[in-house]
């Protein structure tokens, strides 16, 4: 009686790992299209035009190693003293293996007086992520941080 | 019901530095998701954002799937005079919220 309630308990045991494998299976061959460097090149001659893209000012605080992809947090500064004549225009943020290039692009003037933008991002893949800024005479400045993420947000998930 | 959260200092010197942060609940659906049958779950995102103080634009952002479920954007803006910061947001589905918040400048 009880050797026989064992073989049970082990039979329950081998079906349901066999089960938990047998989920987790689509989920890793399910892989979407993502944004390659080559959109990521798109999409930044896209904001840019032909100018050229100088490294510096700005500055990307995003953590090196996360552990949840899905809610990021990330803020975007640039040297910047945000007088009338010498502030950033714009702030704009792309990565490298979303599904899409851009993250975000946010719109500043010399009223906000600092420029500082934070909020909270998806990555599906550990990365590389650029921020440009477009300051007002029309040069632009970028600086790239590379994160590794253990947990890919949505992308691959499947509801 | 707005489900906005929204945080402005209620006082501040003329020509402090203030900081703004807000937050919206939204799912911020991607349009990259599928459900267990295989069909892509339609997008439903928060796509535009903006903060007016006494009528004029301060600070706009164009938001993408790549945004957190829940937007949360903080920026700075500079305390000029007295009057009401306007909050918008605009997404797929027809989606539009509004919030306000008052600051008292000295």
């Amino acid at each position: 009686m009880r050797k026989q309630d064992r073989s049970t308990r082990r039979q329950f045991l081998g079906l349901a790992g066999g089960a938990a494998v047998l989920g987790a299976v689509p989920v890793v061959t399910l892989r979407p299209a993502e944004a390659t460097p080559a959109t990521l090149a798109a999409a930044i001659r896209n904001v840019v035009g032909t100018a050229t893209v100088r490294t510096g000012k700005v500055k990307l605080d995003v953590p090196p190693l996360v552990e949840n992809g899905n809610t990021v947090p990330m803020t975007v500064s640039v040297a910047s003293p945000m007088t009338p004549d010498d502030y950033v225009k714009s702030i704009h943020v792309f990565n490298e293996k979303n599904p899409q290039p851009n993250i975000g692009n946010f719109y500043l003037g010399p009223r906000v007086g600092r420029a500082q933008v934070s909020t909270r991002i998806r990555l599906a893949d550990s990365q590389k992520i650029v921020a440009i800024a477009h300051l007002a005479d029309g040069s632009f400045w970028s600086v790239s941080v590379d994160v590794v993420v253990t947990l890919a947000a949505c992308a691959d998930e499947v509801i | 019901m707005t489900s906005a959260l929204i945080n402005v200092p209620a006082k501040a010197k003329r020509g402090d530095i203030i900081e703004i942060k807000t937050l919206m609940s939204h799912i911020m659906e991607t349009g990259y998701r599928r459900t267990a049958t295989g069909e892509v779950v339609p997008r439903d995102i928060i796509t535009s954002f903006s903060c007016r103080y006494n009528g004029i634009e301060v600070f706009r952002a164009d938001l993408f799937p790549a945004i957190a479920a829940n937007p949360f954007i903080t920026f700075f803006t500079v305390a000029t005079e007295s009057g009401k910061f306007d909050f918008e947001w605009i997404g797929d589905k027809g989606f539009s919220e509004t919030a306000s918040a008052s600051i008292t400048v000295e």
